[in-house]
Order: C-alpha cells, then sequence, then structure tokens
C-alpha cells in the first residue's frame, strides 16, 4: 500500500504563515504508520530481538519504507521519491518514537536522503550527478539503507568533526566515531577532508577496507557502530562547498525532525503512565487519584502542548525552506529533548517497581529519551546555537 | 442560526458606514447605530446587538470597521461585562433583562463587575456564604462579603453569587442575581496589593435589596447558572497572534542586548532556556488559536494560563536578578488604581510582583492542573468528603 501525500502546508496558507496542525493527509499517513506499528512492532516483538545484534525486522522495513511509500517522502518525485515534505516526514517519525521501533528512518530515510538532496541531483553538468541521482533512488525506495558517516552527536551549527581524509591517491583514510544505524547499512555516506575543503563519497559497508565495529549503545533501539576506512576507494558526490552546505542541510533537516520523535517517544510515556495510574490501585483507591500524582502527570502535559508546537513549527520551516527554519530547529531541540526525557524518567518512577524491570517497556522509552537528547546536538548546544541566531550573546562574545 | 456568511456582514459594514461616517459621527451615536445594525456581537440575537450569524465571523466585522477608523466600544474597560455578564445574562436572563441589560452594557454606558470570591470562598467557591434571605415582598436581601472585585468602583452593576439555602449541599443552594452597585448597603472599598496598587476591591454588603425580577435563572440553580459565566471567562483567552518576544521575554532580551556589563554566564544559561520556552509556549498559543479558527478547539487553553503564569514568574525574577544594583529599586509605591494591567509601562519591580498574582488569578494553577489532570488526562478525582453535607455542617 502506498499512502497517498500531498506536497507541504495546508492551501491557503502563505510562507510566512506556518501550519501549525496537521493536515488530513498527516493524519491518514499518519493512522497507517500507527496501525503498521501496531501490527508488526509491539513492545514484545522488540524486546525480543534488541539482543540479537541485528535489532531490525527486515520485513517491517520493506513494509514501511518500501510498500508505504515514506522512505520516499522527502524525494521529489521526478527523482524516484513520494513529493512529500519534512511535515509528513515529521508524522512519520512520531509514529515511529511512540512505538519505539529500531528502525534506520532517521538515519537512511532523512539524514542520507537530505544529504544527497543538497548535492544538486539535478545538476547535469555535474558529473557526479548521475551517481548523486542513482542512490537518491535507491535510498527513497526503501530497498538501500543508508548512513551518514558522522558521530551522532553532531549537531547543525557546529564545526563538522570531520576524520576521514582524502589520501593523495584519492582512496579514503580514518573513521567516525559514534556512528548510528551504520552496522545494519548498505552505504555510507562519508564528508571526508581533501586538499581544498570537506568532500562527500559514498562507499558500500562490503567494499574493501571498510571496517564497522559495533558498539555495546545505551540505546539499544539505536545501535551506534565505529567505522574505520583504510586505502578504501570511494565514489565521488561532492566536492568542497557544495558538500559541507549539503551535511549542514541535512543536520538541520536530522535535528528538526528528531523533535518529533521526541514528541511520540514524550507522548507515549504520558499516556501509558496515565493508563496505569487509573488502574493501579494503593491506599483502596487509584493512584492516579492523588493529587500530588496528578500534578505530576498535568504538567507532562502542558511540556508536550508546546513541544508539539515546537515540532511542527519545525517541520513547517523545513518543509517551506523559511529563512527561520535554524531558529525553529533549535527551539524544538530545546523543548523536545526534555519534553522526552522528562516523560520518560516519569514513566519509571510513576510505574514504582514495575517500571525498573526488563520486562516492561519503560526502559526502551527512557533509554531512546536519553540517547535522543545527544543525539544531533545536546539541548545546550542548541541553545548555544541560539543566542548566535537571536542576538542573545553570552558574556565572552565580543 | 440564518444564512447570513462574510460576504452579507461586509455589506452591512458597509451599510453602516455610508449612514454613519465614522469621520463625522459621535462616537456614542456611531456605537448605538453599530449596535441597532447587529454588529455589535453579530452571534446574538437579532434585536439584541446581533443577527443570529456564526460567532467566527464576528472577526469579520472587527476588522472592516476597523480598517474603516471606526471607534470601538473599548473593550478593555468593559472586559467583565462583555465577556461574563452579557453571555449569562443571554442565556438565563428573561426577556425584559436582556433587553434592559445587554445594550448598555456594550455601549459601555454601564460597566460591570463580578461578585463571586469571598474571603472564605477562594477556589472552593462554592462554599461561598454571603447569604440572600427572601422577604415578605418576595425580594431578596443580601449580606456578606466580597473579594478582589476589579471595576467594583466604576461599576453600576454585578453579577453576584449569593446562598440561599444553607440546608443542602453547597453547589445545591445558591442562586444568581444582578445587583445595583448604587443601592443603598454596598461598599466598595479598594483592596491594596504588593505592587502598592488596587486593581481590585473589598465589597461589603450590608442589608442590600434585591428585586427578584433582578434574578438570573432559577432560586437554587445559581451554581450552574455561573458555569456559562466561568466557561466564558475562558473563551475570552486568545485572540490575536503574538509576535516573538512579544511578551516578558522581549524586554529582560532588551535589557541583555543593551547593558554588556550585566551579563554573566549563569544568567545567560538561565536566559537561553526561557527564551526558549517563551517562544514555545508563544507557538502553542499560535496553535491553539489555528485550532480555534479551524473549528477543533482543543484542551490546551487551559495550558496556556499555566505555561504564562509560570514563564512571567520565572522571567521577571531573572530581569531583577539582572539588572543587579536597580535591581533594588522599586518605580512607585503609589496608592494608584489602574484600570487595567499594564506590565510594559512599569518597571522590572513591579513585573517581579504583579506576576505572581498569574498563578492565583482566574483559577490557581494548582486548581487549573487538577482540572487538566481530570479533564483532559480522564484521571480519577480525589475521594470528596463535601458533596453530599449540607453547607451548614461544612467545616469552615
Amino acid at each position: 500500500m502506498t499512502v497517498e501525500v500531498t506536497g507541504a502546508a495546508a492551501v491557503g496558507e502563505r510562507a510566512s504563515d506556518p501550519d501549525l496542525l496537521y493536515s488530513e493527509a498527516e493524519e491518514d499517513l499518519r493512522a497507517a504508520v500507527r496501525s503498521l506499528l501496531a501490527a508488526r512492532a509491539e513492545p514484545a516483538a522488540i524486546l525480543g530481538r534488541i539482543e540479537t545484534g541485528d535489532p531490525y525486522d527486515p520485513a517491517l522495513w520493506r513494509a514501511l519504507a518500501t510498500d508505504m511509500g515514506t522512505a520516499g517522502l522527502l524525494v521529489p518525485e521526478k527523482l524516484g521519491g513520494q513529493g512529500a515534505s519534512a511535515r509528513e516526514a515529521a508524522v512519520v517519525l512520531e509514529e515511529l518514537g511512540r512505538a519505539a521501533v529500531p528502525a534506520p528512518y532517521l538515519t537512511s530515510a532523512v539524514l542520507v536522503v537530505e544529504t544527497l538532496l543538497g548535492c544538486e541531483p539535478e545538476a547535469s553538468e555535474e558529473p557526479e550527478a548521475p551517481e548523486v541521482a542513482r542512490l537518491l533512488a535507491s535510498f527513497a525506495s526503501g530497498r538501500t539503507v543508508g548512513a551518514l558517516a558522522l558521530p551522532l552527536p553532531t549537531g547543525p551549527g557546529s564545526a563538522l568533526a570531520c576524520e576521514v581524509r582524502v589520501a593523495a591517491d584519492g582512496t579514503l583514510e580514518g573513521g567516525a566515531r559514534r556512528v548510528a544505524d551504520a552496522a545494519g547499512a548498505h552505504t555510507l555516506l562519508i564528508p571526508a577532508r581533501g586538499p581544498e575543503g570537506v568532500e562527500l563519497y559514498a562507499v558500500d559497508t562490503s567494499a574493501a577496507g571498510v571496517t564497522v565495529s559495533p558498539l555495546v549503545s545505551l540505546d539499544l533501539t539505536r545501535p551506534l557502530a565505529d567505522v574505520a576506512f583504510a586505502g578504501v576507494r570511494g565514489r565521488r558526490l561532492a566536492g568542497p562547498g557544495v558538500a559541507e552546505a549539503a551535511v549542514r542541510r541535512a543536520l538541520l533537516a536530522g535535528a528538526g525532525l528528531l523533535a518529533s520523535e521526541q514528541l511520540g517517544v514524550a507522548e507515549w510515556c504520558l499516556s501509558e503512565t496515565v493508563r496505569h495510574m487509573g488502574e493501579r490501585k494503593q491506599f483502596n483507591r487509584p493512584v492516579g487519584s492523588f493529587q500530588a500524582l496528578k500534578h505530576r502527570l498535568a504538567r507532562l502535559w502542558l511540556d508536550i502542548v508546546s513541544a508539539r508546537a515546537t515540532a511542527r513549527y519545525a517541520a513547517d520551516a523545513l518543509a517551506s525552506g523559511s529563512a527561520d527554519a535554524p531558529v525553529a530547529v533549535a527551539v524544538a531541540q530545546s523543548a523536545c529533548s526534555k519534553a522526552a526525557v522528562r516523560a520518560a524518567e516519569e514513566c519509571v518512577q510513576l510505574h514504582g517497581g514495575i517500571g525498573m524491570t526488563w520486562e516492561h517497556p519503560a526502559h526502551l522509552y527512557l533509554k531512546r529519551a536519553k540517547a535522543d537528547e545527544i543525539a544531533l546536538g545536546t539541548p545546550s548546544h542548541h541553545r548555544e546555537i541560539l543566542a548566535e541566531l537571536v542576538n542573545l550573546p553570552s558574556p565572552t562574545a565580543g | 442560526m440564518t444564512g447570513i456568511d462574510a460576504a452579507e456582514l461586509r455589506r452591512r459594514v458597509t451599510e453602516l458606514l455610508a449612514a454613519h461616517d465614522p469621520a463625522t459621527t459621535d462616537r456614542t451615536a456611531f456605537l448605538q447605530a453599530r449596535f441597532d445594525a447587529g454588529l455589535a456581537w453579530v452571534h446574538f440575537p437579532a434585536g439584541l446587538g446581533g443577527l443570529d450569524a456564526p460567532r467566527a465571523l464576528q472577526a469579520v466585522v472587527d476588522a472592516e470597521l476597523e480598517a474603516a477608523g471606526a471607534p470601538d466600544n473599548d473593550p478593555r474597560r468593559i472586559g467583565i461585562g462583555l465577556g461574563m455578564a452579557a453571555p449569562t445574562i443571554l442565556r438565563y436572563g428573561t426577556e425584559e433583562q436582556k433587553r434592559r441589560f445587554l445594550r448598555p452594557l456594550w455601549l459601555g454606558e454601564e460597566v460591570w463587575c463580578q461578585l463571586f470570591s469571598e474571603p472564605g470562598a477562594g477556589s472552593d467557591l462554592a462554599a461561598l456564604a454571603t447569604r440572600a434571605v427572601r422577604d415578605s415582598r418576595g425580594d431578596w436581601v443580601v449580606d456578606g462579603q466580597k473579594v478582589w472585585t476589579s471595576s467594583a468602583h466604576l461599576a453600576r452593576w454585578a453579577i453576584l453569587i449569593a446562598r440561599t439555602d444553607p440546608d443542602v449541599p453547597k453547589h445545591r443552594g445558591i442562586t444568581y442575581f444582578v445587583c445595583d452597585m448604587t443601592a443603598p448597603g454596598v461598599e466598595v472599598r479598594p483592596l491594596r496589593q504588593i505592587t502598592g496598587e488596587a486593581e481590585f476591591n473589598e465589597v461589603f454588603l450590608t442589608g442590600v435589596r434585591i428585586p427578584d425580577n433582578h434574578r438570573l435563572g432559577e432560586v437554587g440553580d445559581g451554581w450552574r447558572v455561573a458555569q456559562t459565566t466561568l466557561m466564558n471567562e475562558r473563551v475570552a483567552i486568545g485572540g490575536g497572534r503574538v509576535p516573538r518576544e512579544g511578551g516578558l521575554i522581549g524586554l529582560v532580551a532588551e535589557t541583555w542586548r543593551e547593558r554588556p556589563e550585566l551579563r554573566r554566564h549563569a544568567l545567560h544559561q538561565r536566559l537561553l532556556e526561557l527564551w526558549a520556552e517563551a517562544e514555545a509556549a508563544r507557538l502553542a498559543g499560535e496553535r491553539l488559536r489555528q485550532q480555534l479558527v479551524a473549528g477543533h478547539p482543543g484542551p490546551e487553553g487551559s495550558a496556556m494560563k499555566l505555561a504564562f503564569a509560570r514563564l512571567n514568574q520565572e522571567i521577571s525574577g531573572l530581569e531583577v536578578e539582572l539588572l543587579a544594583e536597580d535591581g533594588l529599586l522599586y518605580d512607585d509605591w503609589t496608592m494608584r488604581r489602574p484600570e487595567h494591567v499594564d506590565f510594559a509601562g512599569r518597571e522590572a519591580g513591579y513585573r517581579y510582583l504583579r506576576a505572581k498574582g498569574n498563578s492565583i488569578e482566574g483559577g490557581t494553577s494548582e486548581v487549573l492542573l487538577n482540572i487538566v489532570a481530570e479533564r483532559v488526562l480522564g484521571l480519577p478525582s480525589e475521594p470528596r468528603t463535601d458533596k453530599d453535607i449540607p453547607w451548614k455542617e461544612l467545616a469552615r
């Protein structure tokens, strides 16, 4: 089944008039993703896979990414995608967060795809364009899974910690630490320092000289690996200037859309905790009737109301190419990181003893929330960026 | 509901403007003509300032009239009448009451106030103790004390709830009245606040006579009538779009930009966190506004008051600390009677003190959190000991 999605903002909205609601098409997409995940990614199934070293369910990815077409939401139709926007991808991520699903959506369908979209796939005079377009189409179909070879904590607006260099013979040397979803990827996009600046290469993980070393990750649903390259011959996708701008574009989109995943994490934690507290009885009454606990849940709900508005604004700003997107993303990361971590921590505490068990899925959300807080820039990183963007300089600046 | 649409309303506004050019028409005469044309509040009935049109279309009329430079009825001055008294009178008033009260209320000729809260009945409003006793002629005699009454010193009328039956549980023995603020026995005293000024009053009612035809709704049904009033208090929030840095955060941000010598690292972290939180709250307000426009009001309205109360307090607290030695000063302790709260027109110390009221007025944050938990999240209520006990036996 392919879900029909239409382009960016609702009809009649001006670019300067952000649409913070969900359109009917977006709600349809949400319902389709949610029902797929309810059937195929229930917590017991996820708990059963996360310790196998391969947490991904390939059949689920095929259904989600290929059959429903969600891997190509950000890619224009003429390049083999669905021609939707960040608004729709945000809805998919919300649902993936709500179910704490191990799936390489953020890494392959957002970070990798956005990097390639920044590499001018339609500039026919560029020699790299056909390869960029070929890769883009294969990631958009979901048949190939990719990862961007940068440390997961790299946020938009920071200097690229690029530890791969292009040797004199054109091969790649070096590596990248803490790369998300690298172990399951077919292809890596590698920013590499050349003589005139950062260039971008594509390398298959099966190629000679590539080593992918899985790490023991805090969040087992988004496993990390260190990757190393020794004399690896890659396909060049972009030269200096273009490559760095493409990576920065991807990091901004990734951070902005991660906010929606965090929103989904927070929403599950709140609704599951509310459900539990309505059922669990102590002292001859539901524990949810105690005011001290009720207020904690009401405050979480408040955080989520604000977080949802910031996540929607970030998605809309990315979709419309708004000049305000960097501010929108920094605000969304600040709000949604906090909302997700707080909701997951409260979820564990308010479940009491059961919240500390491996059997209950609360820990999946706590680990995802805490890892997401660091991914694509910590909240403090995003607030430092904000300080520059909105002219609130630090005491030492200037 | 009549078939009046936006185009028809625009036509009627054009007609009104043609017959009563705002440039040459006296303000009162223009407002009267607007009321009589049904363009005051279009969702009200014909003959009472409206046209039975959808409420959302009022925005069309307001925009057209504002663009034409027409005078308005100074809604901030008569907010309680417009936002609380009028919808209640419309819903529960007799035909005679509607004709008598609504027109001068909307025109601003008669200011209204609200006699609900009491020293012993704040969050637990239904516990109120002001008594209304029927006399031999069937009229009512009221004795008691009300508090936190804004505009009482300007008001011609009040909406009043009083206990008419102490022998039944508290929610059932209350009746709703319109009280003449010029009647003998009504005494209004300013209530000076921690800011030095007095926005509010205490109102003492001693043997105040209210004719039975100034009762709104049935005897003993006052709690239900009051729900209409209180619900409309919350609807009144919302309104227009707020720009970035439109709230108190904008004032601190300006100070930070203009006075580098005040900057400290720890304050910078707090400022950035609050800036991001204020922007998030602003976006949540904008999202709520879009939901209302789309015809899908969400429960987020109650979130906004909670969020802004906390933010205003934290931001103004940061502002005073940031100002350091200037934070030790206060602009003016003179006892004054302001007509509305003016955060931006006063200094940081005033903002810090006045913001303390944001988590108390219009429902304390603690009560609002209960409401969110029970009505939005559906959590069970606390076991209650007061529901079935006659009011006179309650602990006080």
